[in-house]
């Protein structure tokens, strides 16, 4: 019976690594984001500009899944070099030139940059580490980025995640992934009155609704992404 | 509020990020098709249930996504440790020791 056990071939497994550029060469094709009918150009006319809360969707960056492990140098001077920065250790997050890198488990971080940028960078990702061993998967469609700003941005997520945001227990650059509502977000402190969510396309309109009726009592404006 | 300490994150986490998944350190066998009916329904479906320290299994679902491992008390509620997979249990019982 145990001649029946296959073993794959483990030789030679880059080859088998499929790229392809998510985003179409035909421009035609409408690119719409987690949020696009919620119609955010017309909210973001409509709202008052002195609110407590600024919300705003930095839609249709590219997100690129990073895996692979810290104790591996080829890994991570790879993505140093590629990158420009190193990777942030648990729940830390960096930023260089509009690429925001974010821990999101100890073999995992979430890498955003510029919408269209993103299978320009995961192949300077793959040459720069080469052979070793690691993933990138492009998940851009998968979710979307909402800031969340002004000096009741802090008041407001109380109410939306048991995890601790006060400044002394998360100061600027700390990320986590905890329960948003009955839903969840990657949470990062982007300033003093300042948050950052990640939030999954499938869970974006609860999440925005959830995010105004939250930020009802302070008094909210929409920004033009 | 009752918080779990993830070993992953290394800090306290609020108590509705993680799921139990059951028993801790049941190794599969070797040999599957070694087993007897008796060894492998005793590997697929038998679980001890102590009183007193019980190791379990559990994943920081709405977090780091990581599976690790708690030691608890079965009859206070009261968790002892939380350590990583691979690693061992700091708290046994008695029998555990034997
Ligand atoms: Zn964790």
């Amino acid at each position: 019976m145990s001649n029946t056990t296959t073993q794959t071939d483990a030789t030679d497994t880059s080859q088998n690594i499929v790229q392809m550029n998510q985003i179409p060469a035909d421009a035609s094709v409408r690119a719409e984001s987690p949020l696009y009918h919620a119609d955010l150009k017309t909210v973001a006319e409509q709202g008052t500009q002195d609110a407590g809360i600024v919300l705003q969707e930095l839609a249709l960056l590219d997100h690129l899944v990073l895996r692979g492990s810290v104790d591996n140098a080829a890994f991570t001077t790879g993505v140093e070099s590629a990158l420009g920065m190193v990777l942030p250790a648990n729940l830390q997050s960096a930023e260089h030139e509009g690429r925001v890198i974010r821990w999101i488990s100890p073999d995992e971080w979430l890498v955003t940059t510029a919408g269209g940028m993103g299978f320009e960078l995961e192949q300077q990702l793959r040459e720069a580490m080469g052979e070793t061993h690691f993933a990138i998967v492009n998940v851009s469609g998968g979710q979307t980025v909402i800031t969340v700003e002004g000096a009741d941005a802090e008041e407001m997520l109380k109410k939306c995640t048991p995890y601790d945001i006060h400044i002394s227990h998360m100061p600027v650059g700390k990320v986590v992934t905890s329960l948003f509502g009955k839903s969840q977000a990657v949470i990062r402190r982007t300033g003093e009155q300042g948050f950052e969510l990640v939030i999954r396309r499938s869970f974006a309109d609860y999440c925005w609704l959830w995010l105004q009726d939250a930020s009802g009592e302070f008094g909210f404006s929409v920004k033009e992404s | 509020m009752f918080y779990i300490y993830c070993p992953y994150c290394e800090e306290h986490r609020e108590e509705e990020e993680f799921h139990a998944a059951g028993e801790a350190h049941i190794p599969r066998p070797l040999d599957p098709d070694a087993c007897t009916d008796e060894e492998w329904g005793e590997y697929l479906f038998f679980r001890t249930n102590p009183r007193g320290l019980h190791h379990e299994l559990w994943v920081h679902g709405v977090g780091c996504r990581k599976y690790f491992n708690i030691t608890r008390d079965t009859q206070t509620y009261e968790i002892k440790e939380t350590y990583k997979i691979g690693t061992k249990p700091q708290f046994t019982r008695a029998e555990e020791n034997a």
